[in-house]
């Protein structure tokens, strides 16, 4: 068993503006199991990062507990990371993210850590719409934990060892839409093509983005009779469209016709293009976005891709008007403004 | 593209980059594996079953295995490959039982062998186990060609170099030394069954510039003067010494006269420094000795006063180069530079020279003089005559000397049993798996970041003081470990299996080179845009696998993969594999 990772990389690597390459991006070798769905998103936001160049001491990666808990650990290792408490690792981004609004939060959770112990943290920073980028890595089980059904298996999936689950499933997509999510996507581990341009979809996007990614478990529950296999999951994926990111400054190549791909400019100023959209769905209206879940749950399929985006997304920080400066730069006479402003604004409640 | 055929034997062979760029393909890694594991006799005997002669190798081989070496395509400097070589040959044991035994009944057929260098001694190593019966004749007192007459002492002890040579000429072989072979005709008069050429390239070239006649006394061709230093006929030369010539006579000369009474040794070179055609280690190694090399001056006449040499006037000149890159010397119109000398050695070439075969024997000769020979078989256009070595396309070095030995005796043994020399035996070759548990391997995986380290060298002040001390010390025992972990295993290939394939990306994310893509097919040029990371050493091929379910291939560009295991560590299937290729090429015989 190998415990670490060679130090030599592809000499031709591509450096992107920060003049860093996809290596510097990565994380410590992965000890979870040979072939877990989890590894495969862990290269994917690599690799969406290093796109981005995104400064990697400007990213905090945080989760709860769990095989994709632990995933972290596998990729940005220059960033700063906080494993903390079975299903709370919302409350942990929610503080992180009010002391300091410069860094980009990544939350990793699991379906057990998100569905299951977590449900009632993840639907309220989904409806305080703090901004972050929160990413289950979905296997239908408690991986970590050898395997037992979660809350998102689907009724009648049955695991390696187990029997058919008698219990409906959570849709976390639909669960978010339902809490005020302003960004929704759904997607496959094994599909990096469609992966990394919504991740960094939603790291552009202000406000609470959610990714729930299909990722399926090799050791317990990526048999012949369950819904989160490979197998599975890549004959029942529907995607909604593919979608491209072009970052903010880049010369735009590819041509498309009008009327077959819709230009959203973000607020960074990136865009993104969604070309060949379902007919049935508009991503911009959250009705049309739970209608065509629904019907995907009804014929059995898997739809991925963007299913909702709010364009006019306000997140927790406009809405609260904090700080805009992270709270450890304060100094006493930002804290304390004296005796004057105390005056004033004793004399405005009279 | 087609899936991949790893079943051509050949596929693989090219991936182990060491191994397939030596002459002989002596199989590199599993030695250097068997150093690490201190087993020194069997590393020793793998190399001795593909190049003869590991010890004197170890100390001289040209080693055209390093710049092939995977190693510099991921970092600055291959494994010491030679040196581990000579670490194999310091440590063994004795060896004498572990050589073929030699039958005491012959197979009635007779060889006779011309010249005792290399190449001959190869083909008398690959005949004589066959019970064939030998003859060597050579014009020096011993054994060893240019081994002996050329290459110094302070690079090859002569220990090293009797001990090989003698497991060959004791193997029953009838040698005659000491004795000038003036005609073909009489040797093939005794009715040989099949000769052997491997007389060398033994003429060396002069320049013919003005004052020659009367600087004559003080003027030598480098290999003439190299031998009779060799044989103790030359003992001092001059205090100021001038070497013509930027190649490894050059740089063998000028370390020489170092040794031999030399105070202001220099070596002129027409070309620049970076285009001579001495290897950058002996560049390096006659400049630690104090020897100046002065590049781009051409040698224009010597200088005679009162009818002894005085020196020598050389034309500087730039190097200018036309759009195909072929380069023009062209005077700078600088003064003629003096440089005083006692004594000068040219060593320009050497070249072949037949004139003992009588040219109505069937060989034919080529415009340039030079015998026709087939670069397969070594036969020449008489059925009965081969050659080898620096005789048979002109001047390279051992390692190929040895591999055209080889060839040459399978096609003396194929021609002698009456069967067609062009009916070739094939490799042996084995692919076997390297998997001892769920994620152990049977070969150290884990990649070294170890820097090359350096060989070390006994003190100048004594070794300038004996042509016979050698200068390197060689590898420690400890240290030739750590060398030896360096090397990345480049035989233990990754073998998929499109069966087992769940297309789960695990290999992809895991491998550090960015070696493995799955993708849709397409031709070569196309698919080289697609991968994962670049793809532009057109050198290195491409795997393909057939197609997976997703309709998509699994592609694997060789270029830079490190034989980590990673991707079958990874792989939940067992779809990849690390199976270690052995590719040996046919002896006669075999
Ligand atoms: C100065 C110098 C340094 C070198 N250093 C290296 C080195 O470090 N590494 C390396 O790999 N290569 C080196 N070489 C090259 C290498 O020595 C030769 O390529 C190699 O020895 C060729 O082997 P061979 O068997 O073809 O012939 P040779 O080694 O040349 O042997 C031919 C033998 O045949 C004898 N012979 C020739 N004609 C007759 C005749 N008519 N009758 C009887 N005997 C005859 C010769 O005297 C000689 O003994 C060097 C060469 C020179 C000149
Ligand atoms: C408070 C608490 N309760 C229970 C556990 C046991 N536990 C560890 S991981 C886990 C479930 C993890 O499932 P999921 O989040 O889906 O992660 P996976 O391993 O499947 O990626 C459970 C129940 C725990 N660690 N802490
Ligand atoms: S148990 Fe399942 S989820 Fe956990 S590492 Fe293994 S394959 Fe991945
Ligand atoms: S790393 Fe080892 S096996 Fe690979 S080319 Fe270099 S010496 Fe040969
Ligand atoms: S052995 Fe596998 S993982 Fe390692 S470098 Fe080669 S292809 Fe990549
Ligand atoms: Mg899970």
């Amino acid at each position: 068993m190998s415990y670490q990772l060679p130090k030599f990389r592809h000499p031709e690597l591509p450096v992107n503006d920060l003049g860093y390459t996809r290596a510097d991006y990565e994380g410590a070798i992965s000890t979870l199991c040979a072939g877990c769905g989890h590894d495969s998103i862990s290269g994917a936001i690599v690799r969406a990062c290093h796109e981005l160049s995104i400064e990697p001491h400007k990213i905090a990666k945080l989760s709860g507990i769990g095989c994709s808990s632990k995933a972290p650990t596998y990729f940005l290792g220059n960033s700063h990371g906080f494993n903390s408490v079975h299903g709370r690792m919302p409350s942990v981004v929610t503080g992180a993210a009010l002391a300091n609004r410069d860094l980009l939060y990544m939350g990793v959770s699991g379906d057990g850590d998100t569905a299951s112990i977590g449900m009632g943290q993840f639907t309220h920073v989904a409806r305080r719409n703090l901004n972050m980028v929160y990413i289950v890595m979905n296997n239908g089980c408690y991986g970590l934990t050898k395997g037992q059904d979660s809350a998102t298996a689907d009724r009648g999936s049955a695991s390696k060892k187990g029997d058919p689950n008698i219990y409906s499933a959570i849709d976390l997509c639909g669960t978010a839409l339902q809490m005020g999510a302003t960004f929704v996507a759904r997607s496959f581990s094994g599909d990096k093509e469609q992966l990394v341009p919504l991740i960094k979809a939603a790291i552009s996007h202000r406000g609470f983005a959610l990714i729930d990614i299909v990722s399926p478990c090799v050791t317990f529950n990526n048999n012949t009779k369950s819904t989160k296999s490979y197998e599975f999951v890549r004959e029942h994926a529907e995607a909604t469209g593919t979608i491209d990111f072009v970052p903010m400054h880049s010369e735009i190549t590819t041509e498309y016709q009008p009327g077959h791909a819709h230009e959203v400019t973000m607020h960074d100023g990136s865009s993104i293009r969604l070309y060949k959209m379902d007919e049935s769905l508009n991503p911009f209206d959250r009705r049309s976005a739970v209608n065509v879940l629904e019907e995907h749950r009804y014929s059995g399929n898997i739809l991925t891709g963007l299913i909702y985006m709010n364009l006019d997304s306000r997140d927790l920080h406009e809405v609260l008007e904090t700080s805009q400066r992270p709270l450890n730069s304060l100094d006493e006479s930002d804290l304390c403004p004296g005796n004057k402003m105390l005056l004033n604004i004793n004399a405005s409640l009279r | 593209m087609k899936p991949t055929d790893t079943k051509n034997p050949e596929y693989f062979h090219k991936v182990v980059d060491c191994q397939y760029a030596c002459p002989a393909h002596t199989p590199v890694p599993e030695y250097i594996r068997l150093i690490a594991a201190e087993r020194y006799t069997d590393a020793y005997m793998v190399n001795w079953q593909s190049n003869v002669f590991p010890g004197i190798l170890g100390r001289t081989c040209d080693r055209p295995c390093e710049p092939a070496c995977r190693r510099v395509r991921v970092e600055e400097q291959p494994v010491a490959i030679c040196r581990l070589k000579r670490v194999a040959a310091d440590n063994k044991d004795d060896i004498t039982d572990r050589l073929p035994e030699i039958p005491k009944t012959k197979n009635g057929k007779r060889v006779a062998l011309i010249g005792a260098g290399p190449a001959s001694l190869t083909v008398a190593r690959g005949l004589a186990p066959l019970g064939y019966s030998i003859d060597i004749y050579d014009n020096q007192f011993a054994g060893g060609g240019m081994m002996r007459s050329q290459i110094p002492s302070f690079r090859l002890p002569i220990e090293v170099l009797d001990e090989e040579v003698n497991y060959i000429l004791n193997m029953g072989v009838n040698a005659t030394f000491d004795v000038q072979v003036e005609s073909l005709k009489e040797i093939l008069d005794k009715e040989y069954d099949a000769v052997f050429v491997g007389t060398g390239a033994p003429r060396g070239k002069g320049l013919n510039l003005p004052g020659l006649e009367d600087a004559m006394p003080n003027v030598y061709l480098g290999i003439d003067w190299l031998s009779s230093v060799a044989f103790e006929h030359t003992t001092s030369i001059g205090k100021r010494v001038l070497v013509l010539g930027g190649g490894n006579t050059a740089m063998d000369c000028c370390r020489t006269s170092r040794r031999m009474g030399g105070e202001d040794v220099r070596v002129v070179v027409r070309s620049p420094f970076e285009e001579m055609k001495a290897s950058p280690w002996e560049k390096e190694d006659a400049a630690s000795e104090g020897i100046p090399i002065y590049n781009n001056h051409v040698p224009k006449e010597f200088v005679v006063e009162d009818g002894k040499l005085k020196g020598m006037h050389f034309e500087k000149v730039e190097a200018h180069y036309d759009e195909e890159g072929k380069r023009t010397l062209v005077p700078t119109g600088e003064d003629l530079v003096f440089m005083e000398a006692d004594d000068v050695l040219m060593a320009i070439g050497q070249e072949n020279a037949f004139p003992w075969i009588e040219r109505d024997l069937g060989i034919e000769f080529d415009k340039w003089e030079m015998p026709v020979v087939d670069e397969v078989t070594f036969q020449s256009t008489n059925e009965k005559v081969f050659f080898g070595g620096d005789s048979a396309f002109g001047p390279e070095n051992i390692i190929t000397a040895v591999a055209h030995g080889h060839q040459a005796a399978v096609s003396i043994d194929l021609f002698c049993r009456g069967e067609d020399v062009h009916n070739r035996p094939p490799p042996h070759v084995t692919l076997s798996s390297q998997k001892m548990g769920v994620h152990e391997w049977s070969y150290d995986n884990a990649v070294a970041n170890d820097l090359r380290y350096a060989v070390p060298h006994a003190p100048l002040a004594k070794t300038l003081k004996n042509r016979k001390i050698e200068v390197e010390l060689g590898f420690d025992v400890e240290t030739g470990y750590k060398e030896a972990e360096r090397c990345l295993n480049c035989d233990v290939q990754t073998v998929f299996d499109e069966l087992r394939c769940i297309e789960c990306d695990a290999c992809v994310d895991i491998c550090p080179t960015d070696c493995i893509t799955f993708t849709t097919n397409g031709a070569e040029e196309d698919l080289r845009k697609r991968l994962e990371a670049p793809a532009n050493n057109l050198a290195q091929d491409l795997y393909i696998s057939a197609d997976l379910p997703t309709m998509r291939v699994m592609v694997k560009d060789e270029n830079v993969c490190l034989h980590c295991g990673l991707c079958a560590e990874r792989c939940p299937t067992t779809a990849w594999d690390m199976q270690k290729f052995l590719y040996n090429v046919s002896k006669a015989g075999e």
